[in-house]
Formats: structure tokens, sequence, C-alpha cells
């Protein structure tokens, strides 16, 4: 049936290691996000409402928080950016795009910080009830992933300070932005589903 | 693209890179193995402890025990009795003073027992042995490459198993004892220490977990990534041996699964150390208990075909190659195992039925577990017929092959019982779900990895390990392993709960206490035999008898690789020109065709 010309040499395959990995550890990741969402989902409805009566005085953020969705969207589109910029061997460009990438998301982790001062002093903190425990660990859980992909941002403008970059090899970029947006996608679902809902 | 220069050179390695810190998959893999063994030896010994009270309850244990004289008099009468009265002289309160005095197992340490059995077992010994050990020491080898796609990766998943492992044994020492709630966990049993007692160990559990959590995520990808990305020329997805097939489906499920563990352990600690409640239900905006049952169970189904299907995987490669015949329906062994894989999520909800649930929704999840038994059976019958007029040669690996098919029909067999929702009334939280899960997971996995281990030690050292030994564990551990579980099923039909430490309390179960005494006994047969097993590893790797690089006549390529493997396994990357079970091929004057074996005539399709 098959014969020797037949054979499939994989000179290469169509994703890289490191981008196939990336991927897959994404697929972890959401279904980590899966089974808090759920958590989150099982409070919700299993509440008359939401928030429970022992809250009602609380109100989220909505439209500062809004602000902040805005300015993570727009990293994710300076990310996208910078690593366009790779690909055309614009190191310069690269550098630009990242530190405002960086920035951005410090600039969104330093707003939520903010807002969640503001909230605990308000009374809403991890004891009051699942609606504060949820929220806390949800909104947490992003942003220590933002934290931690601000953190391989400048790892990786690091690196491309250093000239370690260029349109041929730029895998330190390409399983970077794929974090990055993973990370600003998922943002959205959880403004809409804890803040608007 | 992967065949780099620089790993063919000579590689002069340290013994701390060689032997600890270690990059090669085959070094990782024999690091699982001992890691592994060492954690089944933890496991058994706990599982022995809790036996010997069920079957004597509230009597010294033999040996470190006091004699009754001690108990009754305080006359010192042997070398127990001696090292207990300086226990009980000493300032400080001892370990064993508190877990079990006199040498007779407290309740409350009893329940500790069986929660750290079984959180060992699934953890730390089948995981680890399966996925751990055989999947690094053979998916390089099996799918022809060089190493792991990530190495250093590969390194980190040993050394956070370890880490885990660390936590966990740490747990047996802290003030309170190590988590008592199942391993399961259950909730609010498990998230609030006011109902057992338990501080720190319930968090250290959960800590462990989330670690060995981490272990297995970096393991998985790089499993992943190594069998999409990494084959040898010519090793088609379909010419895959179907151990790799079923690691590659194992490190999806893996990866899949144990993050929901882990968002449920977040929440969990979160309980125990900040005050939330999202297991209690309180009267301000409280949560749900049951929320950690889908949770856990979410993973915990999956986790279950995690530990079976690696067995169903080197089950295969053991039947085929010792029936001679190429396996029965490679294809829909394949397919079957994806079904299996895919149908396990979708069936969390048949550990629940007794938790309170929407009557109709038990029926859903009843008929999705039923639909299991539609691909297993299709496995079944095609080991069935892969060995059906084969030259069946009864070497050890494959009597251990066969053990692992006729003990998972059991096992299968009683999990249809128990997935219909009425029998589940009566049965559930018996003694017979334990025998369903000891005959799938000791009866199914362990057989499989006993003969794994038998079947490859000629590739891992280079050398036999010793036959008569091998016979004599295996006919020992066949019989007593029955002997230790059959009869649950019966105390399990009788109303014997699980879990409990003095069923003599029940005047219901007072007439099984003979059964429960020869189950102990079996069990303590049952252990033993496993040092048999330990002792033959050990005196094989440097006293067996030398193999050659093919002592079985096997078609796949890690018996392509000299023996012992070196670094980067193959002088040359091997091309792969035919399925995986060549075996018996009609007009071949040899009974078996190497994958790497090149086209000389019309070649027979290898499924």
């Amino acid at each position: 049936m098959e014969t020797q010309n037949h054979i499939d040499v994989r000179e290469r395959p169509p994703l890289s290691n490191a981008r196939l990995a990336i991927l897959v550890l994404l697929g972890a990741e959401t279904m980590l996000f899966s089974g808090l969402i759920g958590a989150f989902l099982v409070f919700r409805v299993g509440n008359v409402t939401w928030p429970p009566p022992s809250h009602i005085g609380i109100e989220l953020p909505r439209i500062v928080t809004g602000i902040n969705t805005a300015l993570l969207l727009i990293s994710g589109y300076t990310m996208f950016q910078a690593w366009r910029a790779i690909q055309k061997e614009k190191v310069k460009q690269l550098r630009n795009w990242l530190l405002i990438t960086g920035v951005l998301g410090l600039l969104f982790l330093g707003i939520q910080g903010s807002e969640w001062v503001q909230l605990i002093r308000k009374g809403l903190t991890l004891q009051s009830g699942v609606y504060g425990g949820i929220f806390y660990v949800l909104i947490g859980c992003h942003a220590v992933h933002v934290l931690s992909a601000v953190i391989w941002v400048f790892t990786v403008l690091g690196m491309a300070i250093a000239g370690r970059f260029s349109a041929e090899q730029y895998t330190g970029v390409d399983t970077c932005t794929i974090y990055w947006v993973f990370v600003v996608a998922l943002w959205p679902i959880l403004y809409v589903l804890v803040y608007l809902t | 693209m992967h065949d780099n220069e620089h790993t063919e050179q000579h590689h002069e390695e340290s013994f701390i890179s060689k032997y600890i810190f270690s990059l090669d998959h085959k070094m990782i893999g024999k690091q699982f193995l001992i890691y592994g063994l060492l954690m089944f030896f933890l496991g058994g010994g706990l599982a022995l402890l809790f036996r010997w009270q069920l079957a004597y309850p509230e009597k010294p244990l033999p040996v470190i025990g006091a004699s009754q004289q001690y108990m009754e008099e305080g006359e010192v009468v042997t070398g127990a009795d001696r090292m207990w009265e300086r226990i009980y002289e000493s300032e400080k309160e001892e370990w064993l003073e508190v877990n079990m005095p006199n040498g007779v197992v407290e309740p409350a340490f009893y329940n500790m027992l069986f929660t750290m059995h079984a959180t060992v077992m699934v953890f730390f010994v089948v995981v680890p042995l399966l996925v751990g050990a055989f999947g690094n020491f053979l998916i390089p080898l099996m799918i022809g490459t060089r190493d792991m796609a990530f190495p250093i990766l590969n390194m980190l998943s040993f050394w956070f198993a370890v880490l885990a492992a660390i936590i966990m044994m740490t747990g047996f020492f802290v003030p309170g004892g190590h988590a008592a709630a199942g391993w399961t966990g259950y909730t609010p049993l498990s998230s609030d220490a006011q109902w057992t007692g338990v501080e720190w160990g319930q968090i250290l559990w959960g800590l462990s977990l989330f670690v060995q959590g981490l272990s297995s995520l970096v393991g998985s990808i790089n499993y992943i990534t190594t069998i999409i990305n990494m084959r040898a020329p010519g090793m088609t997805f379909f010419r895959m041996p179907l151990v790799i097939w079923s690691l590659f489906i194992v490190a999806i499920l893996l990866l899949l699964a144990f993050p929901v563990l882990s968002s449920a352990i977040v929440l969990l600690v979160f309980d125990r150390l900040a005050g939330t409640t999202f297991f209690t239900a309180t009267p301000e905006g409280g949560g749900d208990p049951l929320l950690w049952q889908h949770l856990f169970w979410f993973f915990g189904h999956p986790e279950v075909y995690i530990l079976i299907l690696p067995g169903m995987g080197i089950a295969s490669e053991l039947i085929a190659v010792f029936s001679r015949k190429p396996i029965f329906g490679y294809r829909s062994m394949v397919y079957a195992m994806i079904a299996i894989a895919f149908l396990g999520w979708i069936v969390w909800g048949h550990h629940m039925f007794q938790s309170g649930m929407r009557p109709g929704l038990g029926s859903i999840f009843m008929t999705t577990t039923m639909l299991i038994a539609v691909p297993s059976a299709i496995k079944t019958f095609n080991w069935l017929g892969t060995m059906f007029r084969g030259s069946i040669r009864f070497t050890t690996p494959m009597l251990h092959g066969i053990a692992f098919v006729s003990m998972f029909v059991i096992g299968g067999l009683s999990g249809i019982y128990m997935a219909n929702t009425p029998v589940d009334i009566y049965v559930h939280d018996t003694y017979y779900i334990v025998a369903h899960i000891h005959y799938v997971v000791f009866g199914g996995s362990l057989f499989a990895i006993f003969g794994g281990i038998i079947f490859w030690f000629p590739k891992m050292y280079g050398r036999y390990m010793n036959d008569a030994l091998s016979k004599i564990h295996f006919w020992l551990t066949f019989i007593a392993f029955n002997c230790t579980f059959f009869p649950m099923h019966i105390l399990g039909v009788g109303g014997h709960m699980r879990r409990i430490s003095n069923p003599q309390q029940y005047e219901f179960l007072q007439g099984f206490e003979g059964m429960n005494i020869f189950i102990t006994m079996s069990a303590f047969t049952l252990g033993f035999a496993q040092l048999i097993l330990v002792f033959n590893f050990f005196w094989s790797i440097y006293k067996g008898k030398v193999a050659e690089q093919n002592p079985w006549h096997v078609t796949t390529l890690e018996w392509e690789a000299p023996t012992p493997v070196p670094h980067g396994n193959f002088g040359q990357i091997p091309t792969v020109y035919r399925g995986p079970y060549e075996y018996s091929v009609p007009g071949e004057e040899s009974d078996w065709i190497p994958q790497a074996q090149p086209e000389h005539a019309p070649a027979t399709s290898g499924d």
C-alpha cells in the first residue's frame, strides 16, 4: 500500500515544538479557569439575589474596570504589533511595542489593585461570603496570570535589547505573544461574568 | 531538524548530571520507576496497618504491638513492651503514642491510613509508574527520536514529583495528623478542621497534589509535543505502537483534567487558610459542599482512565508479542481508547448518585457510563482475538498480560452493576466499590506495570529479571490478589460499609469476622509477595542474565537501539516502513518483521 517513496519525512512540522507546547499549556490554563468559572456559576445560580442580601451596599467598580478592560485589549493589539515587527526584522519597533505592552499590563494591574484596596475598605473581603471570596480568587487568579505575562514580556524585552531576535529566529516573541493574547482574551469573559451580570 | 549531530558525540557526565539531575529521558524514566516502587511500599504498608485493624479490631499489631499482659497489668514481657514503656515515660508526645498506643490503631489514625493509602497509590504510585516511568522510557525510543522535546522540563517534572512527595510525607508528622477525609477529600469534612481534627495535614495534602499537578502538566506538555512533532520518518500516527497511543491519550487527559482539581484545591486551601466559605453553607451567602464533588469528579473520572489506559497499552504490546500475532483490530483499539477518553469526561456524576441529584440527571449519567462498556468490550474481545489461534508463549510478562485482561473484565463487569442507579443505592459506599476499584487498578494497572517492568527490563538494564523469582511473584500475587479482593464483593453485598474502622461494633457485620480475617491474611501475603519483586528487580540489575539486543523478538523501534541504550538512543534515526505488529506474516521466513526493516515485497498493511 505504501511504498518507500511515500514515506512522510518530516523536515519541519507545521507547528514548532515551542509553539505547540505553549498551545498545549493554554489548554491546561483554560481548564483551570473553567474550574473556577464553574464554581462562580454554581454560586451565581445558587443564590436568588446576586450579590447576596448581605452585600447590597457594595458595587463593583464597573466603569473603571471597563476602562481597564479597554487598556488590556489595547495591550493585546500592541503585542500583536510587536510580533509583526520582528517578522519584518524591525528590532527597534519590536522593543518599543514590547515596552508599551508591558507598561499597559502594569497599568492594568495597578488600576485593579487600587480598586481592590477601595473594595476592601468598603468591606468586601475574602471572608464576606462566597460573593467576596470567589471575586477575589477568580479575578486574582487572572491577575496572577497577567503578572506572570508582564514578567515574561519584560524578559523578552531584555532579550530583544540584547539582540537575540531576528526575522528567522523569534521563538521567544512568538510564545510570549500567544500567552499574552490568551490572558487578554480571557479578561472580557471574566469582566462580563463577574462585573456586569 | 532533530538529528542534532552533537547528541551523537561521546557524552561524559558527572554522577550528579547522570543520575540525579539527569536530562536523559531513560534515566528520568528509571527515576520515576524507583520512585513509584518506593511509594508502592509506603502505600501497601498503610493498607496492611488498616487491614489488621479490620480483621482484629482494637488488638495490638504483631511485632510492634504490646503484649496482653502489658496492656492489662503493665507487666513487661516482650521487647515491644519495653519500647512502649520507653515511649510512655518520655516527656514529649511520641508519634506512636498518639496514633497507635500499645500498637492499636486509633480510629482517627485509621481514617488517616485509608486516606493516605489511596492518595499515595493513585497519585504517587500508579501515575508515576505508568505515565512517568513507562512514558519517559518508551516514548522517545518507540517513536524513534533521540530524547523528549524539552529535556529540562522533563527533569523538572520528576523533581516536582519529588517535591510533592516530600510535602505529602511531611503531613504524617504535623500535629493533628495527616489528611483524614478520604482520598476524595469530600467537603465540608475536608474544608473545616472541626470535623476531622486535622489541621495542617489536609492543607499539605492539597498543596502536595497541587505540586503534583505541576509535575503532570509539565510532563504532559512534553509527551504531547514529542509525540506530535518528533516521530521518526515513516512513523505515522497509525504506525505507532498502542502503548504510545495510550500514553498520548493519557497525556491529553492529564493535561486537561488535573487543572480542574487544582482549581478545586485552590478553593479548598482558601477555605482552610483565608476563612472563605466556598464549601460550607452559611446564612450570609455561603457556598456549596457539593461543588467540591463536582469539581473533584470532573477531574477524578478522567483520572480513573489515566490509571487504566496505559495499562491497556502495555497489555496490548505484551499480548501481541507473545501471541506472535498482529494485534486484532489495531485501528479499533485506537478508536476505542479515544472513545473511552472522551466518554470519561461526561460520566463524573455516577460517583454522586447518592449525593443528591435530580433523578433524571442520574439516568443520563447512568447511560453515558454504560456506554463506556462498548469500547471496553471492543478492547477485551480484540485481546482475545489476538490470542485466538496464536502461538502463545507463556512467558512471565505474558502471564501478567493475561492476568490484566481477566482481572480487568471482572472489574469492568462489577462497574456495570454500580453504574445502575437503583443498584448503586444499595452498593454505594460499601466494600463492593472497594473490590471494583482494586480489580481495575490493582488487577488491571498493576499487573500491566509488573508485566511491563519484566518485559522492558532487558532494554532498561541490559539483563533479564530472574524468571523463577518472577514466576513465583506472579503466582503468589495473582492468587493472593484474588483472595484479598474477591471476597470484598461479598462483604459489599452484605452491606459492609467502607471506611469504618471497627466492623465488629455492628451486629449485622459480626458474621463477616472470618472473611475479614481471611482478607487480611491474603493482604499480608500479597504485601510480602511484592518483596520478591523488589529483591528480584535490584538483584537482576547487577546479577541478572545478560540479555541480547532484542530478546523477545519484538518489531517495535525501542529494540532497534543498542543495549544499554546510549545517550541519543540510536546511531542513526531509524526509518519506519510498516506497522508495529507484523508478526507471523504469511510467506515470510521470520515470524516477525521489525518496523524499521525496508520493504522488499508488496507490503502487508500493519493494521
